[in-house]
């Protein structure tokens, strides 16, 4: 008669559907882990081809038959092809037909009135127990009215022609834990999305000093304007007395119309967010030339000159020549020193200075002149912009706070007939039974002292 | 002392725990029992006193960082994790028989740790490595792994236990089955938080929360594996010796996500990229 009735409707809410889809995504992903991903025809031929070598003699015909299966259902980006989602989304129906069945009744079971509960359904609860009364039903309603509370059950009573009923509950909203984690799969599967229709994802590399307005998708290599100019004006790679790298990092410039508006030393676990873009360090490309910075110092004025090592070099407006005569090992492995011949108004001169990640300000004092020498790197930027992330964030959060609920956490009621003569206690949980059972033994050992079993 | 010397007396602490247990179940050695979980105590106090020293000595070679980066310390610490929760378990449960059947896993993965031919050297940082959500990340994930291993330990006993007997030295199948069900939950919180705090620095460090590689995959799937055996308990009925077996491959799951992923994984995906 309703929608409820309908056979599909009952296939997309029933649990069985769930299980067969979370199968069927592990069996799936287990496929995707097994065939390398995001290869071409020729590669997976090659693959297949080495994989069943071991168990045939000529793999050829079949390794080709697997490849065009491959291609054919995706499974070079099996992650993102359509049945895959298919069936997250599949998940995502199943998770919304199944709630959408489900919760009216357990909202009917969070806000009910438990007082107006028959007496024949209270008396067949899982868990009771019976006492004679105090012969007065006022007063047992007050004795354990008292003792309940000292127990941490605080009740509220219903009182009729020949009874009373006494009602507890604690934490009715625990039955809505198991629905806040399926609805923090949604809001997951929603951040995720928005990910990937509006987000962007790609790399650049800048080389030091220099900048860049665009920005690479990995997916095809496409330009995507940013919007606004990264400079980069420096790198530096530091290392372990052992020769591993310790850290990467690049001083990042935004300027935008022209204005410097942030800035900022990124390394790895560390990056630079502006309007939404992250730029993250993430490699670095050597060039195999030294970059150094000349400074006049009573002029201020400045030059970079990019050189390799032998090569002399000319700052024509200045007058000066120099140039790096040798590059030395130091104590610190992969850490260089470069001797620096200068020749200016003032005769010659040499300095020894260090490459030791930022490198090393040295002074010509005869001229006046600064010099600053390191090798020259571009920074490998990988760049994204990600308006989902948010929502998979509160997806994630709701889903501990949920599954905590789900798991730690039950809607245990108790309810108290009284009469004058006795009083029926009777109690339920709607999960970890067996944990209430021991509480609600307590309570009865307790009210026990007081009144008579029976 | 040093850490690697009280490591190596972890290792024999925890085999001597798994042979008491063991010892005091198959011969009924109810009162010898404690003897087990006094010798568990000791040689947690011991290894974690080891995993802080190693903390410590790292910043002595200038490397400053928890011991939690490499195979190694990873297994230490899992075999921290199990000893920890099993004492935590014995309590709350009031039953000494589950130490027969969790201990051995921390003995194992202690004496994997050290005999597996793993670098035990302690090794600086590389730059990817150098996040605060590093330590949550492998901190949950291990706690979860150790839940899933005192699970599977706990479906071993479930399938030894003759159902038909009345006075077993095990507990009876339905408390065997709670405690499965409640060990499998915790972990499952665990693993869902470590996938999520694994997630957030991958974030943090390359910009992608999720990028389907196959270790990210495999604890996906573990992840789906054990939320298909809470539901199949809680809306289809499944219980008892099923569930037993689930736990079972379910920590099959688990081993291959830690540790199959590294070694025959790799060598596919390195395929690709030679
Ligand atoms: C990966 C996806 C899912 C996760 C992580 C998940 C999580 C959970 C959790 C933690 C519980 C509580 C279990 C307990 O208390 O022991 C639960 C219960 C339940 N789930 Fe899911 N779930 C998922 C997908 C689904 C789907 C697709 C359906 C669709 C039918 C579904 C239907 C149910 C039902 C009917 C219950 C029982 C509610 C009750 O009666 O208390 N779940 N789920």
């Amino acid at each position: 008669m309703t929608y409820k009735k309908n056979s599909l409707w009952q296939f997309l809410a029933s649990v069985k559907l769930a299980l067969f889809v979370l199968f069927l995504l592990a069996a799936s992903s287990i496929l995707g882990t097994l065939i390398p991903q995001g290869k071409g025809p020729t590669l997976y031929a090659a693959f297949y081809g080495s994989k069943l070598a071991a168990l045939m003699a000529d793999p050829g015909e079949l390794a080709n038959i697997l490849t065009r299966v491959t291609m054919l259902l995706g499974l070079d980006n099996m992650y993102h092809a359509l049945w895959f989602q298919t069936l997250i989304g599949l998940l995502a129906v199943n998770l919304i037909v199944c709630s959408i069945d489900r919760l009216p009744a357990v909202w009917l079971m969070v806000s009910m009135d438990n007082l107006s509960l028959a007496q024949g359904k209270i008396s067949k609860m899982p868990f009771k127990r019976e006492f004679s009364g105090r012969g007065n039903m006022a007063e047992t309603v007050d004795l354990l009215k008292e003792s309940l509370a000292t127990a941490g059950w605080r009740v509220a009573a219903r009182t009729g022609e020949e009874s009373t009923i006494l009602f507890s509950q604690k934490a009715p909203w625990a039955r809505l834990g198991v629905y806040v984690v399926h609805l923090s799969i949604l809001v997951i599967i929603v951040g995720a999305m928005i990910g990937s229709y509006l987000g962007f994802s790609g790399g650049v590399n800048i080389p030091e000093t220099l900048d860049s307005d665009k920005i690479y998708l990995f997916e095809d290599g496409r330009p995507v304007d940013l919007g606004f100019t990264v400079r980069c004006d420096w790198f530096s790679l530091s290392r372990y007395p052992n020769g591993a790298p310790k850290e990467y990092q690049s001083e990042l410039v935004v300027i935008e119309e022209g204005q410097e508006v942030a800035r900022k030393v990124i390394e790895v676990n560390d990056p630079l967010t502006y309007k939404g873009w992250t730029f993250y360090q993430s490699s670095y490309e050597p060039h195999n030339k030294i970059m150094v910075t000349v400074t006049n110092k009573q002029t201020g004025s400045k030059e970079r000159f990019l050189t390799t090592p032998k090569e002399p070099m000319r700052w024509q407006a200045e007058g000066l020549l120099f140039g790096i005569k040798e590059v030395l090992a130091t104590d610190t492995n992969q850490v260089y020193r470069y001797r620096l011949l200068i020749s200016g108004p003032g005769g010659q001169n040499s300095l020894l200075l260090d490459d030791n990640s930022q490198g090393q300000i040295g002074t010509d004092q005869k001229d006046g002149y600064t010099f600053h020498v390191k090798e020259f790197y571009s920074t490998g930027l990988q760049v994204s912009k990600d308006p989902g992330v948010w929502w998979v964030y509160l997806g994630c959060a709701m889903m501990l706070v949920g599954l905590t609920i789900a798991f730690f956490m039950s809607h245990q009621r108790i309810w108290l007939i009284v009469s004058d003569d006795k009083f029926i206690i009777s109690g339920t949980s709607h999960k970890n039974k067996i944990g209430f059972e021991n509480k609600f033994n307590k309570l009865t050992g307790k009210l026990s002292k007081q009144f008579e079993a029976l | 002392m040093d850490s690697s010397q009280l490591l190596g007396i972890s290792i024999f602490g925890y085999l001597l725990a798994s042979a008491i247990y063991i010892a005091a179940l198959l011969f009924r050695w109810d009162k010898a029992a404690i003897s087990g979980t006094i010798v568990t105590s000791l040689t947690l106090i011991l290894q974690t006193v080891a995993l802080g020293l190693r903390w410590q000595e790292s910043y002595q070679i200038g490397a400053g960082h928890a011991p939690l980066t490499n195979m190694f310390e990873s297994l230490v610490f899992f075999s921290w994790s199990i000893a920890a929760l099993y004492l935590l378990m014995e309590w709350k449960f009031k039953n000494r028989t589950i130490g027969a059947f969790a201990m051995p896993f921390a003995a194992f993965a202690m004496a994997y740790a050290n005999y597996g031919g793993f670098n035990q050297q302690i090794n600086p940082l590389v730059p990817a490595l150098q996040s605060n959500w590093l330590i949550a990340h492998v901190v949950t994930c291990f706690i979860g792994y150790a839940a899933f291993a005192v699970a599977c330990g706990l479906g071993i006993m479930y399938l030894l236990r003759k159902p038909e007997k009345e006075k077993s030295r095990l507990p009876a199948p339905q408390t065997i089955d709670d405690m499965n069900h409640k060990t499998m939950i915790f972990g499952f919180l665990w693993l869902t938080a470590g996938i999520i705090t694994g997630a957030i620095w991958a974030n943090s460090a390359w910009g992608t929360y999720w990028s389907w590689d196959p270790k990210e995959t495999w604890s996906l799937i573990t992840w789906f594996f054990y939320a298909a055996i809470l539901h199949a308990r809680l809306t289809r009925g499944w219980q008892g010796k099923t569930i037993a077996w689930l736990a079972i491959v379910g920590f099959l799951c688990v081993a291959f996500t830690y540790y199959g992923v590294n070694y025959l994984l790799s060598g596919l995906h390195s395929y690709g990229s030679s």
